[in-house]
């Protein structure tokens, strides 16, 4: 909402020293939220006068026509003779009424008028248009007036140039500060000034004379006014200061009828629609769509209507949809736009539901004026004011006839009263307020108070946000200044700080990056394709997403189910940023619906949904399990001044993926298998084991090389994704902690043989195993295949530590465990001592 | 007790005469003198002072003189070790600190090398800072709460009174999931939504918890704004919500207070501006002093702000007292309980903390962007 100073101070007498950021600031701390203050004018400088254009000669000699004019500026240049203009501008004629400004006078932007020679001409001053003196951005061309302004009249003051405009974005809650009686109102209470307000008016008592209205749906319209002014002037234009005040507040001039329904909706918020009378064929009706209807509105759009849309209708269906756009129909035309001009018109002042206004306008993606005022509510006891006020004008500046014809259709409403304690505002404040403190301010706003210590608030009919107690106490807080507020501390019992998932979250991230993996969230949204191309195949339970309806891009309108398609594009990102050594890691929500999710419920909001429905809502919710995934390229330890790098692979991922478990205080059992995206020779299945369950929670390995060429990725890319509630849920509690024994160790090194199908993980368990309490570590140092072993074999070398808490070893003890290992190596996985 | 020694060996003897002392002990020294490096030395020592030298021998014969002899003998012997043994230590140091000048110095290397094998890695900035806010209310005593991302839409909106019409429905630019079924999401039905606020999770803390609740729910929320340099769908909150007997405005103002301080240091403060929201009444725009200028910059030309476009406040979010009909909604006695609830984005924050200008950088996953931010912030 647009609001200019100067048609403020009409409602609002504030002091003449209070500038435009002095009202800002005074709404801001109200609770208006002041966008800009915006100074027209500033630096213009007079002599800026009416000329009247008495002779113009075209000048055809140079590049664009140009025209030299004679314009009689009255006294303005203190000789009474015309001033020689030269002007590049075509859109004015002989004996047309404009602005100039003359040699001393200075433009906003510092620039000086002095007579000086163009076009062979001396030019002594300038023609101006909109844009030149700052009052809009049209390039239309310069500034035609209507006729009846005397030549050398100061155009400052009656344009009023010199003005401050305040733009405000009007919450939800405060339809009523769409209009500048509702601003004035605020700016009267900042200031403690009186308010004339602009709705008082004497409207007529209603009669069956008006133009006929019907309404068909009085809950959706509780009022409708309908009033009529015959014999308006064809050729009536809307003044200079409506013109001006429209233009100020952001609207163009379209025609008198239009401009004086769009300035009484500037100044009362009333939304109006005037009506060509020649064009309705009968009454006004009011009622829903028919299946089918269609209607062309203002903006030239041909819309089929829904059945819920409320419409204005004649004798020949919908003219207009109620509260948002009227037809093209009944529009008033005027004599410029070369049809026949109206005569008589039909005013409508209505209200309707903010509801129904609110479904249409989004309905058919068209907000207007008039919807956003509906959808935030209008003050339905200003219709017959507003449509008062439009009669008014159109007598005045059209020279019509206001019809004695009054329709007035409206529902009872009996008005809204909130009872509330009188402490209460300062209860929830946590401020004493007095009584009178509470009752002055309830009615500064327009409230009715009644009661002692129990207050009666009778809510003014514009307030309809006003509800409730808190309602009211807001009202009381924001005026007393939001900026009287103490600070205090509120005690909360003690806590127990974070959960234990928490914990394991922040150890995770801090395990990886410890490890060297860069955190790189990204979006949920995904392609299909992105799933394809990681070689999923077909009945994989990641190609059952969840869809959006509508999504940021077409191309990406799932939810994902892996996060590698979101890594794997960062990885690709910084690859090509010209980061190739890289280490990602990223932990986050996916959606891995069943597909037989039912759809949600709508419990009501009046109490605490039941356990069953509760239940239902979660019900239609997908599995969110929160996953960790690391992506890798280009060398794990980079090469540099000590020698070569190590380039990132497999092990990598598999290792990463033990970082994360460890955290979680689990184990991860690592088994070779095949699953998309992975290299089906380098692909660990990871699993934990809870409760005695041996549970999959993800894999690690090197990308598959056709994953690698479809993503455009470095050569060898290795990834992680693991489930972390999976791996959280395996975790043991409180650590045992080691017995740390001070004898000395006995080390034992073994080299065995085994077929190479044999994992080195199952060589390890067989060997704890069999070792038993004695063993204190076991380290698999070197893997050998080749001449040495026969084929289809590999060696497996590993160092035995073993170490009692009780006493030194014996060489037998250690050869007995050494002998129990290879014998249960031998037995178990066939496995032979090297070189025995 | 052994019986004296009566006889004695003359060639034994011979070790023990003082010359053959005296000459053994100039031999040694001057042998140790000749010795011009540690190696040297060591045979030198060896030679002169080890087991098998002259005066180790002749100090193994003090035993077979006679009584009359061997104290003499003893003492002439004993100061001939000490004085090898003192110049053998005083050449060993002597050749030390040549090696130390000589070879430490061969050895020197270049300490100023720079040795990143493995690049440290780092978390996300936007998640060290909200670890960082959530530290702040653990402190507090408050719980961090979470729920899921994917809402259904009676928790992201009817619960915190946003009906079907509310306008805030739209201007909160949803992203809605297609229903199982496909077709259109129509006003009346309900659906699912990627939530637009962790607004939810106050409801389910609500639900799931007995009053008093001091709750703090961070999170990632989702908005159907196309990524720019000042917008992205995907973006983190950090919400609070108090509900308790006699909570209070000025309560919710305390706690404001106490969080700028904590994150950005004393001195710094809040400022509330009336506003609308559905889910709070009344309530109110919250503002912190500018962290950069300070204030400094408000009608001062020559010191422009950029953080703060020299207005010396930042805008945070938002905040107000829970509306009695969200209460309502969670079965929480709204005549016995009230609350406080504030909300704002984290993108924002780390922008004007740590002087992001653009928001890609945080939503790009460029490392060169986050490495710097290390583990904490």
């Amino acid at each position: 909402m647009r609001a200019p100073l100067s048609w403020l101070r009409e409602y609002v007498e504030l002091p003449a020293e209070v500038t435009g950021r002095d009202v800002a600031a005074a709404f801001t701390a109200a609770g208006l939220e002041v966008e800009s203050v915006e100074r027209t004018g500033a630096g213009l400088t007079g002599p800026l006068v009416v000329g009247h254009v008495l002779a113009v000669e075209e000048l055809t000699e140079f590049k664009k026509p140009i025209r030299y004019c004679q314009v009689d500026v009255g006294d303005a240049n203190g000789t009474g003779e015309p001033q020689n203009i030269i002007c590049g501008a075509r859109n004015f004629a002989v004996g047309d009424k404009v602005v100039v400004i003359l040699p001393g006078g200075e433009l906003p932007g510092g620039f000086t008028i002095s007579s000086r020679k163009t076009y062979g001409r001396v030019s002594e001053g300038m023609i101006c248009s909109a844009s030149e003196l700052g009052t809009s951005d049209d390039h239309d061309g310069i500034i035609v007036l209507p006729p009846e302004y005397e030549p050398g009249t100061d155009a400052v003051e009656l344009l009023e140039l010199v003005d401050e405009i305040l733009d405000i974005s009007v919450n939800p809650d405060r339809g009523y500060c769409l209009s500048l009686r509702g601003l004035a109102r605020e700016a009267a209470i900042a200031f403690d000034l009186p308010l004339r307000d602009p709705a008082l008016l004497d409207v007529p008592v209603p009669n069956g004379e008006g133009h006929p209205v019907e309404v068909a749906d009085r809950a959706a319209c509780d009022r409708f006014v309908a009033r009529t002014v015959t014999g308006v002037r064809p050729d009536a234009d809307s003044p200079v200061w409506l013109r001006r005040r429209l233009e100020k507040a952001g609207m163009r001039s379209i025609s008198l009828a239009v401009d004086i329904t769009n300035y009484v909706m500037l100044e009362l918020g009333q939304p109006l629609h005037a009506y060509d009378r020649a064009r309705l064929d009968g009454p006004i009706g009011v009622r829903r769509a028919e299946p089918g209807e269609k209607l062309t509105t203002l903006d030239g759009v041909r819309r089929t209507l829904h059945p819920e849309d409320l419409v204005i209708t004649d004798g020949r269906g919908p003219i207009g949809l109620a509260g948002v756009m009227g037809g093209a129909e009944t529009e008033i035309s005027s004599a410029a736009a070369g049809t026949t001009a109206t005569s008589d018109v039909v005013i409508e002042a209505a209200h309707f539901a903010p509801r129904d206004i609110a479904r249409t306008a989004r309905r058919h993606k068209l907000s207007s004026e008039a919807s956003r005022r509906f959808e935030r509510g209008v003050d339905p006891e200003a219709a017959a004011a507003a449509a008062q006020r439009a009669v008014d004008l159109l007598v005045l500046l059209g020279g019509g006839t206001a019809d004695p014809g009054v329709t007035h259709v409206s529902s009872v409403a009996t008005p809204r009263t909130v009872l509330m304690p009188a402490t209460h505002p300062g209860r929830v404040a946590g401020v004493d307020y007095d009584r009178e403190t509470v009752v002055r301010r309830l009615q500064s706003i327009g409230c009715d108070v009644y009661g002692s210590d129990e207050l009666t608030v009778t809510v003014p009919t514009w307030r309809s946000d006003i509800l409730a107690p808190n309602d009211l106490a807001e009202e009381v807080i924001r005026l007393e200044g939001y900026a009287h507020l103490p600070s205090t501390l509120p005690r909360p019992p003690a806590g127990r700080g974070l959960t234990e998932t928490q914990r394991l979250r922040r150890r995770t991230g801090r395990a990886l990056a410890g490890a060297g993996y860069v955190e790189a969230p990204s979006y949920p949204f995904i392609s299909a394709r992105a799933l394809t191309d990681l070689g999923i195949p077909e009945g994989d339970a990641r190609l059952r997403t969840m869809t959006l309806a509508n999504p940021l891009s077409v191309e990406e309108p799932e939810l994902r189910t892996t996060l590698l398609p979101g890594l794997l594009a960062t990885l690709r990102r910084n690859d090509r940023r010209g980061s190739h050594d890289l280490a990602l890691f990223e932990s986050g929500t996916v959606f891995l619906p069943t597909g037989e999710e039912p759809a949600p419920v709508r419990p009501g909001v009046s109490g605490r949904p039941t356990d069953e429905e509760l239940a239902e809502l979660d019900a239609a919710l997908p599995h969110q399990p929160r996953h960790v995934a690391v992506a890798l390229s280009g060398d794990r330890a980079a090469a540099g001044w000590w020698g070569e790098g190590r380039p990132a692979d497999w092990a990598d991922a598999v290792q990463a993926a033990r970082v994360v478990a460890a955290q979680a205080a689990t184990e991860l059992e690592v088994t070779s298998a095949q699953h998309a995206p992975f290299h089906p020779g380098r692909c660990a299945a990871l699993y934990v084991t809870v409760e005695g369950e041996r549970v999959l929670v993800g894999h690690a390995g090197e990308l598959h090389p056709r994953v690698v060429k479809a993503l455009s990725l470095p050569e060898r890319a290795c990834a992680m994704e693991l489930d972390l509630d999976l791996v959280e849920a395996a975790g043991s509690g409180p650590l045992r902690a080691p017995r740390v024994s001070a004898f000395p160790v006995a080390t034992q090194d073994l080299a065995l043989v085994v077929d190479r199908s044999v994992p080195a993980a199952a060589v390890e368990r067989v060997l704890r195993d069999a070792a038993g309490e004695l063993l204190e570590s076991l380290d698999l140092f070197d893997v050998y295949t080749g001449e040495q072993i026969e084929p289809g074999r590999k060696s497996l070398a590993c160092t035995l530590r073993l170490r009692a808490t009780d006493r030194t070893l014996t060489a037998e003890e250690v050869t007995a465990v050494r002998e129990a290992v290879v014998a249960a190596a031998g037995e178990k996985l066939g496995a032979v001592l090297r070189g025995a | 007790m052994s019986a004296p020694n009566k006889s004695y060996d003359p060639v034994e003897v011979e070790a023990l005469k003082a010359e053959t002392i005296d000459r053994a002990r100039e031999d040694a020294l001057s042998a140790i003198a000749a010795a011009d490096s540690l190696d040297a030395l060591r045979e030198v020592k060896a030679a002169h002072s080890g087991d098998r030298s002259p005066l180790a021998l002749a100090n193994r014969e003090i035993g077979a003189l006679p009584p009359k002899a061997r104290a003499e003998a003893g003492k002439r012997v004993g100061q001939a070790r000490g004085a090898v043994s003192k110049a053998l230590a005083a050449r060993q140091e002597r050749l030390e600190e040549e090696r130390d000048e000589r070879v430490l110095v061969e050895e020197a290397v270049d300490v100023s090398l720079p040795y990143d094998r493995v690049r440290p890695g780092a978390r996300h900035p936007l998640t060290t800072l909200m670890d960082r806010i959530e530290d702040i209310f653990t402190a507090m005593g408050y719980e961090v709460a979470e729920g899921p991302e994917l809402e259904a839409d009676w928790f992201n909106f009817d619960a915190l009174n946003i009906g079907p019409d509310h306008p805030a429905r739209t201007t909160q630019d949803t992203f809605f999931v297609r229903p199982a079924g496909g077709g259109e999401v129509g006003p009346d039905d309900a659906g699912l939504v990627l939530r637009t606020h962790t607004s939810p999770v106050q409801i389910r803390s609500l639900l799931d918890r007995e009053p008093p609740v001091y709750v703090v729910c961070p999170g990632r929320v989702f908005r159907t704004d196309e990524l720019d340099a000042t917008h992205t769908p995907v973006f983190h909150q950090v919400e609070l919500l108090a509900v308790d007997e006699g909570l209070t405005m000025a309560d919710l103002k305390g706690t404001l207070d106490h969080m700028v301080r904590s994150l950005f240091g004393e001195g710094m403060e809040t400022r509330l501006r009336p506003d609308h929201f559905p889910f709070t009444e009344p309530s109110a725009e919250m503002d912190m002093v500018c962290y950069v200028c300070r204030g400094a910059s408000v009608g001062n030309p020559d010191r422009p702000c950029r953080t703060c476009s020299s207005e010396g406040w930042i805008e945070l979010g938002g905040c107000g007292m829970v509306n009695p009909r969200v209460l309502t909604a969670c079965g929480v006695d709204p005549e016995r309980y009230s609350g406080f609830a504030f909300g704002f984005g984290i993108e924002r924050l780390l922008m004007f903390r740590h002087n992001v200008e653009d928001m890609r950088d945080m939503v790009e996953g460029d490392v060169r962007f986050t490495r710097p931010f290390g583990m904490e912030i």
